[in-house]
């Protein structure tokens, strides 16, 4: 019988996650009225939130040993521990040190949240970030 | 009599923190929600109002109109909102989705035409919990 092999397929992955954070859109150097011009409401300094919905893809090569790209029960602990443990409940402006000097839009949560995996993931592995910041709204990362 | 649905959404940030509480029972209560910071969600809600079509239209009400109302009495009030700091309605109250719930039915039951009445409003917090309220 002849074996089929599997090594070298490609195939993607997903976990879903979530997190319910505050955020407020504004350039500090900018008055007031040229922030609400560019921001409108999310320029509300007593700030705003949402529920992100987040999906995080991982493409690689199943190992023959497991059928597994990676345990997904492991990328959730990874994506838990390092990602939703420090966002999740939080104000993105003030209690996270990734936005002091980078505006919290969707697009650069979506670049942190890849960044932080990427550094934890192996390099065999290719990842993309999705990020929904409403369910109309949402940005992938790398495009 | 038809019941008719209306959707609309709105994206607030809040915090379930009782003044009256020291910091300690507010986290053992309200765990990751008493955050001093705030946190936020994406709200969606549901109005139904119940009533007779009307025997010249087919409508029980023109929804345009009837999204107008929940716009101007609740959404401009709520959305991009603090709702602990922004919103008078809710001053003095847990800013729970059950009080949100009970508030919104106050604001928006009195701008409603005669021809409808308010059936119920259904408020979603997260896609996972919601409130319904029927106003008893």
């Amino acid at each position: 019988m002849p074996k089929v092999c599997f090594m070298a397929k490609k195939i993607a992955v997903y976990r879903k996650e979530h997190f319910n954070a505050a955020h407020r859109l504004f350039n500090e150097s900018w008055d007031m009225s040229h922030n609400d011009a560019v921001f409108g409401k999310c320029n509300n300094p007593n700030f705003h939130g949402h529920n992100y919905e987040l999906e995080v893809k991982i493409v690689g090569e199943t190992d023959p040993a497991t059928g597994f790209v990676i345990d997904l029960k492991v990328l959730s602990d990874l994506i838990k521990e390092h990602v939703l443990v420090r966002l999740d409940h939080k104000n993105l402006n003030l209690d996270t040190p990734f936005f002091k000097n980078l505006n919290p839009t969707a697009e650069n949560i979506c670049i942190v949240i890849h960044d932080i995996l990427r550094e934890k993931l192996d390099s065999k592995f290719e990842l993309q970030v999705r990020l929904y910041e409403t369910p109309r709204n949402f940005v992938e990362y790398p495009a | 009599m038809v019941y008719l649905t209306r959707l609309e959404h709105f994206n607030a940030a809040h915090k379930l923190y009782n003044p009256h509480w020291t910091k300690e029972q507010n986290d053992e209560i309200f765990g990751l929600c008493a955050n001093e910071n705030w946190h936020g969600h994406n709200y969606e809600l549901y109005v139904t109002v119940k009533g007779r079509p009307n025997h010249d239209t087919g409508f029980l009400i023109d929804v345009k109109k009837l999204s107008k109302i929940i716009q101007t009495e609740v959404i401009e009030k709520l959305d991009h909102k603090n709702l602990n700091v922004d919103v008078d309605f809710m001053h003095g109250q847990m800013c729970s989705t059950e009080n949100l719930v009970m508030a919104i039915w106050q604001q928006l039951n009195p701008a409603l035409p005669a021809e409808i009445q308010l059936h119920s409003i259904k408020l979603y917090e997260t896609p996972r919990i919601y409130v319904e309220y029927f106003g008893e």
